[in-house]
C-alpha cells in the first residue's frame, strides 16, 4: 500500500506521512500539485490524500490529472475548510466518498484509506 | 383604554431615530397636520367664500325688494292723498270762480253749494267766505263759526302770500281735529276775500286707513315738525308728537332705515307737495325679515353639514393616506435594515469561514506534530509508561479537538448565507447555539437546560435561519438576566404539523405597554447600552419565513417565555413528502 500525501502545508504533510509510516503505510509527500504530478512520472501509487485548496492548482484539477495517468488510482480530499456536516455535500461536490477535515484524527484517516482500497 | 389610543394612527407617535439629519422627513405627524391643513383650505376656503357671497347677495336682494315696495306704497298713497286734496282745492276754486262775491256772501246760495260739494266730491265739513279784514262774514255748516276773525291766524297771512292753502290739522276754534282749504279771490279794486272749506278728517283718515301695510307696519301723515296729523296704529293719535324724527326733505319718494330705538325700521316717506304734509310708511324691519331669517337658518345649517362633511372626509382621508405613506416606509426600512443585516450576517460567515480555515491548518499541523510526539513516544518502552509524557500529548491534541469544535461551529454558523431547506433536528440546532454562549452562562452562573419531550421529528427548515433565531432568543434572555439566572429550553411536538420550542427565562420580564411593540423594528430597551431594536423584529421575520409563529408570555419582575411554533414541513400545502425521519 503506497500512499502520496499532497498539501502545501509542509510540515503537516511530513508529519502525517511519517505517522502513517510508523503504522505500516508506506506514505510520501509532496507540497505542490507540480510536484506530486512529477512523482508519478517517476513512481506509481495506490492512493492520494489531496487538499482541496492549494495555491497554482487545486486538489479537484491536480485529482484529474493524476487520474488520467493512474486510473487505478483512488482518492481521499481533506479541507480546512468545512466541517464534519460538510462530510456528504463535499464528498459529492468533488465526486468522492472520501472526504476528510482538518485537523485529521490518524485513525480515521487510516480507516478511510483502507476502505477506499478495499472498494 | 381611552377612544383617543383606539383611534389614534400608527405614525402618531412614531419618532425616527435612525433618519438622523433628514429626521424632519419623516415626522409623520407634520406630514399629517400639513396635509389636513391644505386640504381643508383648499376644500373650505371656496364654500365659505361662496356662501359668504351667497348670504350677503341674498340680504342685500331681500333688503332692496323691501326698499322697492316700500318706495311703491308711499308713492302710490301719496298720489291718492295728493289727489284728493288737489280735486277739493279744485273744487273750491271752481266754485270761486263760478259765483260772484255777492251770490257767495249769500247763506241760502252756500248753503246749496256746500251740499253739492258733498254729494259731489264727499268729506267737506262747511263753507265760508272771508274778508280782506279776516272777517268771516258768511258761514255755513255745523259749527257757530260766522263772525269770527281770522286775520291773527298762521294760514291767513299765508294765504295772503300764496293765493291757496291747505292747512295742516289743527283744533281751531271749534276745537275739534280739522284741516283746512282755502282760496284766495283778488278784486279789481286791489283787494280779496277767501272762499275757506274745513275738511271732513274721517274720510281724510279713512284714506290712510285702508292701506295695508305689511311687517306690522304703519302709515300716517305727519307735520314738518314731526306732529301726527293722522292717527298712528302705534306712534299716537292725530296731533300727537311723532317719536320719530321727521327724515330731512326731498321732492323725491325715499327710503331710509332707523331704529327706535333698538328696534330696526324701514321708513319710507314723501313730502307732499304745496301741503304742510309728510307722508310716512313705517315697517319693522325685524318682521319684513322673517322670510329671510328661515332662508339664512338653512344657509348655515347647509354649511355647518357641509363643513362637518369635508372636515371628516380630510381628517379620513389624510389620516388613511398618511398613514399608508408611513406604513410603506416602514416596511421599506425594514427591509433596508434586513439587507443590511444580512449583509452583516453574511460577511461575519465570509470572515468566520476565513478565520476557521486559517485556523484549522496550522491546527492540522500541531495535531499531527502532538500525534507524531505521541507515537515516538510510544515506540520507547520508558517513555511510553511514563504517563505525564503521554498525558502532555494527549492534552496537546484534546486542546486541539476543542478549537477544531469552535472553528467547526463558526464555519457552520458562516454557511447561513447559503442555507437551504434540509432536514433539521432542532434540539441539535439549540445545542449549537448553546456551545456559543455556554463560556457567557459559566462565567455569569446562569443555568441552562435543554428538554426534548417525547418523539421529535427532522423538520424540514432552513438551519441558518434556525440558528440566528435561537441565537437571537437566547441573547435577549441573557439581557434581561442578572447573574445566576435560569433559561430553560423545552421543544415539544405541537401537533401533527408543528412543533413548539419554548425559550423561558427568570429575567426582568417585559412591560405590557413594551409588549405590543417588542417586534417592532428599531424598538429596544436597550437604546444606548448597545442595543439596536433589531434582533426580535429579525427574529420575528426569520420565523414568519420559516411558516412558523411566535408567541410570548412575560411578567414583570418573574420573567419571560417565547415560543417558537414551527412546521414539521415549511410548504405544508406543497407536494407530500415521505414521513419525516424521527430525530433524537
Amino acid at each position: 500500500m503506497k500512499v502520496l500525501l499532497v498539501d502545501d502545508e509542509k510540515e503537516l504533510v511530513a508529519t502525517l506521512a511519517e505517522r502513517l509510516n510508523l503504522r505500516g503505510i508506506e506514505a510520501q509527500w509532496a507540497t505542490s500539485a507540480e510536484a506530486a504530478l512529477s512523482r508519478l512520472q517517476t513512481e506509481s501509487f495506490d492512493m492520494a490524500v489531496l487538499d482541496v485548496k492549494m495555491p497554482k492548482m487545486d486538489g479537484l484539477l491536480l485529482k484529474k490529472q493524476m487520474q488520467d495517468r493512474c486510473p487505478t488510482m483512488k482518492f481521499i480530499f481533506v479541507t480546512g475548510h468545512g466541517s464534519n456536516q460538510d462530510f456528504m455535500a463535499g464528498a459529492s461536490e468533488v465526486g468522492s466518498d472520501y472526504y476528510l477535515v482538518k485537523p485529521l484524527k490518524i485513525d480515521d484517516l487510516i480507516a478511510k484509506i483502507r476502505e477506499a482500497l478495499q472498494r | 383604554m381611552s377612544y383617543w389610543s383606539m383611534l389614534k394612527p400608527a405614525f402618531w407617535d412614531h419618532t425616527d431615530v435612525a433618519a438622523g439629519p433628514h429626521k424632519h422627513l419623516f415626522n409623520f405627524r407634520r406630514i399629517w397636520k400639513s396635509a389636513v391643513l391644505l386640504t381643508a383650505l383648499v376644500a373650505l376656503a371656496p364654500l365659505l367664500f361662496m356662501t359668504a357671497i351667497d348670504y350677503n347677495v341674498s340680504q342685500k336682494a331681500i333688503e332692496a325688494d323691501i326698499h322697492y315696495q316700500t318706495a311703491r306704497l308711499v308713492s302710490n298713497t301719496r298720489r291718492s292723498i295728493s289727489f284728493f286734496l288737489s280735486e277739493r282745492k279744485s273744487a273750491l276754486n271752481f266754485i270761486d270762480k263760478d259765483n260772484s262775491y255777492a251770490v257767495l256772501s249769500d247763506p241760502l246760495r252756500m248753503t246749496v253749494l256746500l251740499d253739492n260739494l258733498k254729494k259731489g266730491f264727499g268729506g267737506f265739513t262747511d263753507l265760508g267766505v272771508i274778508d280782506a279784514n279776516g272777517l268771516q262774514h258768511t258761514y255755513v255748516g255745523p259749527y257757530n263759526l260766522g263772525g269770527i276773525v281770522y286775520s291773527d291766524q298762521d294760514w291767513f297771512q299765508a294765504l295772503k302770500e300764496s293765493g291757496a292753502y291747505i292747512s295742516e290739522v289743527f283744533l281751531g276754534f271749534r276745537q275739534q281735529p280739522h284741516l283746512v282749504v282755502a282760496v284766495k279771490h283778488n278784486l279789481p279794486n286791489g283787494g280779496f276775500y277767501v272762499l275757506r272749506a274745513s275738511i271732513d278728517m274721517q274720510q281724510f283718515n279713512e284714506l290712510l286707513a285702508e292701506v295695508e301695510v305689511s311687517g306690522r307696519g304703519d302709515i300716517f301723515l305727519v307735520s314738518r315738525e314731526g306732529v301726527l296729523q293722522t292717527p298712528s296704529r302705534f306712534y299716537g293719535r292725530a296731533l300727537d308728537r311723532l317719536p320719530l324724527e321727521v327724515p330731512a326733505f326731498s321732492d323725491k319718494t325715499q327710503v331710509v332705515e332707523t331704529r327706535l330705538p333698538a328696534e330696526p325700521l324701514v321708513v319710507g316717506y314723501a313730502y307732499l307737495q304745496d301741503t304742510p304734509f309728510v307722508l310716512m310708511v313705517v315697517k319693522q324691519k325685524t318682521e319684513l325679515m322673517k322670510g329671510w331669517d328661515a332662508t339664512r337658518r338653512q344657509l348655515v345649517a347647509f354649511l355647518a353639514i357641509s363643513v362637518t362633511a369635508i372636515l371628516l372626509v380630510v381628517l379620513g382621508v389624510s389620516t388613511y393616506l398618511v398613514n399608508q405613506i408611513f406604513e410603506a416606509d416602514h416596511r421599506r426600512v425594514t427591509a433596508l435594515h434586513r439587507v443590511e443585516y444580512a449583509n452583516k450576517m453574511a460577511s461575519l460567515g465570509r470572515l468566520s469561514a476565513g478565520v476557521a480555515h486559517e485556523i484549522n491548518n496550522p491546527l492540522a499541523i500541531i495535531n499531527e506534530k502532538a500525534g507524531l510526539i505521541k507515537d515516538l513516544f510510544m515506540l520507547q518502552r520508558s517513555y511510553a509508561e511514563d504517563p505525564k509524557l503521554i498525558g502532555l500529548a494527549d492534552a496537546i491534541i484534546y486542546s486541539v479537538e476543542r478549537c477544531a469544535k469552535i472553528t467547526q461551529r463558526l464555519l457552520g454558523f458562516a454557511r447561513h448565507v447559503d442555507s437551504k431547506p434540509q432536514q433539521v433536528n432542532i434540539a441539535e440546532v439549540i445545542n449549537e447555539v448553546l456551545g456559543f454562549l455556554g463560556k457567557e452562562a459559566e462565567y455569569r452562573s446562569i443555568t441552562l437546560s435543554v428538554d426534548a419531550l417525547g418523539e421529535l421529528p427532522c423538520i424540514e427548515s432552513d438551519r441558518g435561519r434556525l440558528q440566528e433565531i435561537f441565537l437571537n432568543l437566547i441573547n435577549n434572555s441573557f439581557a434581561a438576566m442578572s447573574n445566576g439566572g435560569r433559561l430553560a429550553i423545552t421543544v415539544r411536538r405541537a401537533d401533527t404539523d408543528f412543533i413548539a420550542a419554548t425559550v423561558s427565562d427568570n429575567g426582568c420580564g417585559i412591560s405590557e405597554s413594551d409588549m405590543k411593540r417588542i417586534f417592532e423594528p428599531f424598538f429596544s430597551t436597550k437604546t444606548g447600552k448597545g442595543g439596536t431594536g433589531l434582533g426580535l423584529s429579525i427574529t420575528y421575520g426569520l420565523i414568519q419565513e420559516l411558516g412558523g409563529s411566535v408567541s410570548v408570555h412575560s411578567e414583570v419582575g418573574k420573567g419571560t417565555e417565547f415560543t417558537v411554533r414551527l412546521p414539521v414541513k415549511m410548504n405544508p400545502s406543497g407536494e407530500k413528502k415521505n414521513e419525516s425521519p424521527t430525530c433524537g
